[in-house]
């Protein structure tokens, strides 16, 4: 069951990641695409028994992100890439998702020398308690990096707006 | 959970919602006729037989599935198709981590009357309710209409905006209760605090005083963050877009906004998802604001406890369900009702109000409640010690 789960996830993943860099028309198809990537993603997540992960990855990403990326592009009313290049872009395309592809699959093999089937964890792996107890205990240093960047780009937004409306 | 009790939750969850869905046009209907002091739907009938009006949602399906089905010229035709169904599947997959009662021993089964009972129960219903903004967004874009197109992108800013003040306005509950899980908050929500305990604490009164033993007050959520309870309900509202946040359909500024392009049962769907939806805010404002299914000042395992020697035990723990049920559902109708109350007494906001009160009002004063609620439980604990 996992394992054939696990292959739905991955295959959905990676087609719909292709198609997001495949999709010529349309940018809201691409957009789309991107959400199923995400969401794909999400389940493997719950696979590996991240569920808190993937429940973030489900809320921020898929269900936020995506949606402002969708936002952008129907407020300024996007349709094809009309853009200067636009035949060059294939051929960008190609090269892009080769590179990534390739280094990837190198990865990949080079992590999956010593891996387990599928991962053993205990009962209390990947709640939100365990995350909870990770993040304010042995990470909380990140953690008040991670806020602080984040009040920085707020504080950077403000100032920006502020100087057009001015 | 075992399998059988699983369909046995399921088949309740089911019935539960294709009952209310159809009834919720009912009663918004007879609600807004009393409202407005008008009769209300009472024209549909059976060979004269009009049932107070009940006969209307049979016709209105009727009605809606027997329509044209219209795909307009332009259109993103799959998009077109699946939008309405990305918009209800969240609304109906979020009540299965509702639980409409606590777990019951009979007859050597365990019945747990929760579908899934989650450890990050409410982060799913947030996570699946994020996904419902894709059935509108995308239903103006792929309808090729312009009005459509403005009604999606304010589907977008508001649902964006109101998610923030939605997670952050019940973290203070989280706090409190220690948990995620539904369940678990329910059976924490049937304890009770002194009201005047601290009296005696501080030595104000002489300890074992018999009176401040009797003035008890239920830990709901309700009673522990009154603020966050209508805040949160505010920005459910306000996902759900039903008047007065219904500015993505604005009918008198852009016709009908996002569902413009949609007939028959496909607009029948969003019609469907919305009040579902408002099902669904009701279930969930109740298990984490007012109890769930327990009683006030009344305890499941003493209700339990006290029918075991009148009735035996399985029919005991029978009872102490049946008897769950019907409190969840009469808590979850009261607040239907409130809903409906909102719905129609206030005239639609205008676009800039809605954005000032998700951000401007009710994210900054979640945020506060949380840095308060923080300091509350540290003062609890520091005294209680």
């Amino acid at each position: 069951m996992r394992t054939a789960l696990f292959w739905v996830f991955s295959i959905s993943a990676v087609a719909s990641a292709l198609g997001v860099v495949g999709n010529l028309r349309s940018p809201i198809n691409s957009a789309l695409s991107l959400v199923v990537s995400m969401l794909a993603l999400a389940g493997l997540y719950v696979l590996l028994e991240a569920q808190f992960v993937g429940l973030i990855q489900v809320m921020v990403y898929a269900g936020a992100i995506v949606v402002l990326f969708l936002f952008v592009i129907m407020l300024l009313n996007l349709r094809g890439s009309g853009t200067r290049g636009a035949e060059l872009q294939p051929i960008m395309k190609a090269i892009g998702s080769l590179v990534v592809f390739g280094s990837t699959l190198w990865l990949v093999r080079t992590l999956a020398a010593d891996r387990a089937p599928w991962p053993d964890v205990d009962a209390g792996f990947g709640t939100t308690r365990a995350m909870g107890e990770a993040l304010y205990t042995d990470y909380v240093l990140s953690v008040q990096v991670a806020g602080v960047l984040l009040l920085a780009g707020i504080v950077a937004a403000v100032v920006l707006a502020k100087k057009k409306v001015d | 959970m075992e399998t059988p009790t699983v369909f046995v939750s399921i088949f309740l969850f089911a019935l539960v919602l294709l009952v209310f869905a159809p009834i919720m046009t009912w009663v918004e209907r007879k609600q807004s006729a009393l409202m407005q002091d008008r009769i209300g739907a009472n024209r549909a009938s059976i060979l004269g037989f009009k049932a107070l009006g009940l006969i209307h949602p049979l016709a209105d399906v009727i009605k809606m599935i027997t329509k044209e089905d219209t795909i307009p010229t332009g259109a993103h035709k799959l998009l077109h198709l699946v939008s309405p169904f990305i918009a209800v599947a969240p609304a109906i997959i979020s009540f299965a981590v509702i639980p409409y009662g606590g777990t019951y021993e009979m007859w050597g089964a365990h019945v747990s009357l929760c579908v899934a009972d989650l450890d990050y129960g409410v982060l799913f219903i947030f996570a699946i309710g994020s996904i419902a903004t894709y059935g509108s967004m995308l239903a103006g874009w792929a309808g090729n209409n312009n009005w459509g197109m403005l009604g999606s992108i304010r589907v977008s800013a508001q649902m964006i905006s109101y998610e923030v003040a939605l997670g952050i306005s019940v973290v203070g509950l989280f706090m409190i209760f220690g948990t995620l899980r539904l369940t678990e908050m329910g059976l924490l929500q049937q304890e009770t605090f002194r009201l005047f305990g601290f009296l005696e604490h501080f030595g104000w009164v002489a300890q074992g005083t018999a009176w401040i033993d009797w003035i008890t007050i239920p830990m709901w959520g309700l009673v522990l963050q009154p603020l966050p309870f209508f805040m949160f309900l505010t920005a459910l509202m306000a996902e759900n877009k039903r008047a007065p946040f219904d500015t993505p359909e604005g009918e008198s500024e852009i016709v009908a906004g996002y569902f413009i392009e949609y007939s028959g049962m496909k607009f029948g769907l969003y019609m469907m998802g919305e009040w579902i939806e408002v099902v669904v805010i009701s279930a969930l404002l109740t298990a984490m604001f007012l109890g769930g299914w327990t009683l006030p000042w009344l305890p499941e395992a003493s209700i339990i406890s006290y029918m075991t020697p009148l009735v035996g035990e399985n029919m005991a723990n029978v009872a102490a369900m049946v008897l769950a049920v019907h409190v969840f559902l009469i808590k979850v109708i009261v607040l239907i009702w409130f809903q409906m109350l909102i719905r129609w007494s206030m005239p639609r906001f205008r676009y800039d109000q809605v954005m000032d009160l998700g951000w401007k009002i009710l994210l900054p004063l979640s945020l506060a409640n949380v840095v308060i609620t923080g300091l509350g439980i540290l003062i609890v604990q520091e005294v209680t010690r």
